[in-house]
This record gives structure tokens, sequence and C-alpha cells, in this order.
């Protein structure tokens, strides 16, 4: 006779064919979009973009994973990393339910509160979200107005002033090296700026070397 | 075929693929349910678990909302709805679509008309989040057994390390926003509306710290950015009339 799946084992199988699955729809979107306009961006200008993005957002995403998936539990994780948000909204979500259930991550129990915190946040998030973009396109035209185009043209420079305050003030002496030598950079050399992808790692290399510096030294 | 980033084409494709991940939470939901009750847990904690996590998912939903709006002057609503809803977040997919839209030679301060510009930004964005998707159903049992622990012996250090990969990214993004400086006072526009936004994430900061205000947290970012970009419309204006 065959032995029953585990519990655990059964959401694993489930899991693994609904985010390969999930994956295969997230890649179908771009795919598509070029299929359907027949436009074909160049290998070189995804690569470059990529190149940018991934060093930081690749190691990121493989910290997360080891992060997480102890914290969330095994359907809380396949379900967590598709639907995202997961450091701002679905762990304190998750470690939130657990926590006032008066139950454990790990065990059986953590396992079916924080599966069901994850599932019911997904569900209200993406209702939020859809309920919001219909009203949204409806005030489409007020979003175009000409009045407004100076905020969408600023929108990096408001992004990474905010952001730049949350990560300087926490690690102010690593971030010193690399500011100064990527404002200088600007500064001196401002056709740069369409490469401001590539400067990318290296600003990470001198923010990681001063790092390394200064932990030897034990100055952090 | 015309390319329009707010299409019907494009709203059908994106809905589809956000319907398809609801259907995952709803099946993950049923599934945990009846778990629940086939170990005898109790039905109302239950209950009370999906109550407060809708409840506690409510602000943060409507900070991601404010996010769509952010990025929908140049990539249309469909793309930073999918994007915003399913895996992401501000702060990843902001910087993603910038860092492509550079690297293929435009930008992300007016609404992307053409196809191949738009479609390279969307892949950007897509291989971007390729990680997790692919390690969880590689590693997630065996991450779950506490076999690996990337942190090692010298969890310090990996903290450090992830904050100056972070840090790396931030410093090339904001030496940026001094490159137009060369220009004159019109290019120090960025520059203000970069301080204006640093500023009212401060003020952010010391709302938190002086009323112990812990839901301003998640509100901080989209308060500055949206803030930052409202106040570059005053900013634009006088440093215009002040060139004449």
């Amino acid at each position: 006779m065959k032995q029953e799946l585990s519990y655990r084992d059964s959401v694993h199988r489930l899991g693994r064919v609904w985010m390969l699955s999930a994956l295969a729809m997230m890649i179908a979107v771009p795919s598509v979009i070029c299929i359907y306009y027949s436009a074909w961006p160049s290998a070189g200008g995804i690569l470059k973009g990529f190149l940018s993005v991934a060093p930081i957002f690749w190691t990121v995403g493989v910290i997360e994973v080891f992060t997480y998936v102890p914290m969330l539990g095994t359907g809380g994780s396949y379900l967590g990393f598709v639907t995202g948000n997961l450091a701002n909204l679905k762990v304190p979500c998750a470690l939130n339910s657990m926590d006032r259930a008066g139950v454990q991550a790990g065990t059986e129990e953590g396992e079916v509160i924080s599966t069901l915190a994850i599932a019911t946040s997904s569900i209200v998030t993406t209702v939020i979200i859809a309920l919001g973009v219909l009203l949204l396109s409806q005030i489409e035209p007020i979003l175009e107005s000409p009045v407004l185009q100076p905020a969408f043209e600023n929108i990096l420079p408001a992004l990474f002033g905010a952001l730049g305050v949350v990560f300087v003030s926490k690690n102010w002496k690593i971030a010193i090296a690399p500011l100064v030598v990527m404002i200088a950079l600007f500064l001196l050399v401002p056709s740069l700026a369409s490469a401001v992808g590539l400067m990318v790692p290296v600003g990470a290399l001198i923010a990681i070397g001063a790092a390394r510096i200064l932990y030897k030294r034990n100055l952090l | 075929m015309e390319f329009n980033s707010n299409s019907g084409f494009m709203y059908v494709v994106v809905a589809v693929v956000i319907a398809f991940v609801l259907l995952q939470s709803v099946v993950f939901f049923i599934k945990a349910w009846k778990r629940g009750k086939e170990l005898g847990m109790d039905k109302q904690a239950l209950k009370k678990t999906v109550g407060s996590s809708a409840l506690f998912t409510i602000a943060p939903a409507f900070a991601i909302l404010l996010g769509v709006i952010a990025l929908s002057n140049a990539l249309g609503f469909p793309l930073p709805w999918l994007r915003l809803s399913v895996i992401g977040s501000l702060t990843y997919e902001a910087t993603a679509a910038a860092a492509a839209a550079t690297a293929v030679g435009s930008s992300l301060s007016q609404r992307i008309t053409d196809p191949k510009t738009f479609a390279a930004i969307a892949w950007v964005m897509t291989l971007g989040i390729v990680p997790g998707l692919v390690l969880v159903p590689l590693f997630g049992k065996k991450i779950e057994k506490g076999i690996s622990n990337i942190k090692g012996k010298d969890s310090k250090w990996g903290q450090i390390f992830l904050s100056g990969l972070f840090l790396g990214m931030i410093s090339a993004f904001l030496g940026l926003v001094f490159a137009e400086v060369h220009t004159g006072l019109v290019g120090w526009i960025p520059v203000f509306v970069m301080f204006a936004s640093a500023l009212l994430m401060m003020v952010c900061g010391l709302i938190r710290k002086a009323l112990d205000a812990k839901w301003i947290e998640d509100y901080a970012l989209p308060i500055s950015l949206l803030g930052g970009m409202a106040l570059s419309i005053p900013i634009t204006n006088l440093v215009m009339s002040l060139v004449g």
C-alpha cells in the first residue's frame, strides 16, 4: 500500500507546482508584450539593466529565502514568496498572528496560523490594489496634467532622498566613502548618467570595501 | 500594433496573472484551514487570525497602492499594478524600473511610448525577482530542516555586508541626482527635491520617536516619496521664475 504523504510533504508538492507555475506566468508577461507588439528589445539593453539590478537584488533575494523560510513555515513560504511584499507586510503579519495565537513558528499549529495569515493578507492586498487601480484609472487625465509633470520627473531624487536617510542614518560610517565617490564622479563626469546601472556594483564594492576595513579595525 | 502601456491588452495580461496568484492564496487558505481543523485547533482562534491579518494588511496595502501611482506616469497602470501586487516592493520595483530605463537610454520622467523600451524594463523587473521563486522550491525543504545557514559563523559581518550592498546602490543613485548640476540652477532641482524628501523622511522618523507612532513606519516611504514629488512642483516653479 502506498504510504500517505505527510501534511508538510503534500504542502511542498502543492507549493512547488504553484510556485513554478507562477514563475512561468511572470516570465510570460514580458514575453507576451514582446510577441504581441512584435517589439524585441536589444539583449544588450536588458543585460545592462539586469547587471545594475541583479547583484543587489539577487543577493537580497537569496538572503531573504534563508531568513524568512524558517519564520514563515512551509505553506507560508510558498505563498509569501509568490505574493511578495515580504519585509514590509507578510513577515510582520505572520509573526504577529503566531504571537497572538500563542503558537511557535515551525510547529504544526504555527504552520496553520502562518499560512492563514499570509493567505488572508495576500487576498486583502490584491483586492485593495485592484480596486485602487480601477479608481485611479478613472482620474488618469488629472495625473497626466502638465502641472503635475515636475513631480513625475523627480521620482528618483524623491525616492532616494528618503531611502538615503533610512540607510545612511543606520550606517553612516559605511556610507561616507561610496557617497563621496559617487557624487564626485557624477559632478565631474555628468555623461555617466546613462550608465548609472553600472555604477551600482561599483558603489557596492566601495561600500563593502570600506565596511570591511572599518569592521577589521573594530570601528563599526 | 500601436503600443499603449494602458491598453486593454495590458490590463488583460496583468489581470490573468493576478487572478492566478489570488487563486493560489485561496487554495493555500483552504488547505491550512482544513489542516487546522484536523489538528483540533480552536475555530475561534483561526477566525481571529484571519480577522487580525486582514486588519493588519489594510494600511500597508494602501501604502503599496501609492507606489502604483508613483510609477504610473512612466509605465501606465497595468505593469506597476502587477509588480506591486505580486512579489515586488516599492524599493525594488522603482529601482529596477529606473535602472532598466537608463540602461536602454530612456528615463522614468516621461511616459514610455516605445514598446521596445517598455519591454526591456518589464524584462529587467521580472528577472530581478527570480531567485525567490527558484530557491524556495529547490531548497525550501532543506532550509526548513536547518541544514543550511547562510549567515554562518559571522552574522554581524553578514548584516554589514548587506547594508554595504544597499548603500552602494543608494549612493550610485544619489550621485546621479547631481549629474545635471553643471547645467546651472535648473540642474539643481533634483538635488533640492532629494533634500526635501530626505527632510520629510527625517520628520517621519522624529514623529515615530516622539509619539511612539509605530504605524508611521508603513507610510514613511510613500509619504516622503509622494511628498518629495509634490514639493518638486513649487520647487521647479520657483527655480524657473528665478532663472526667468
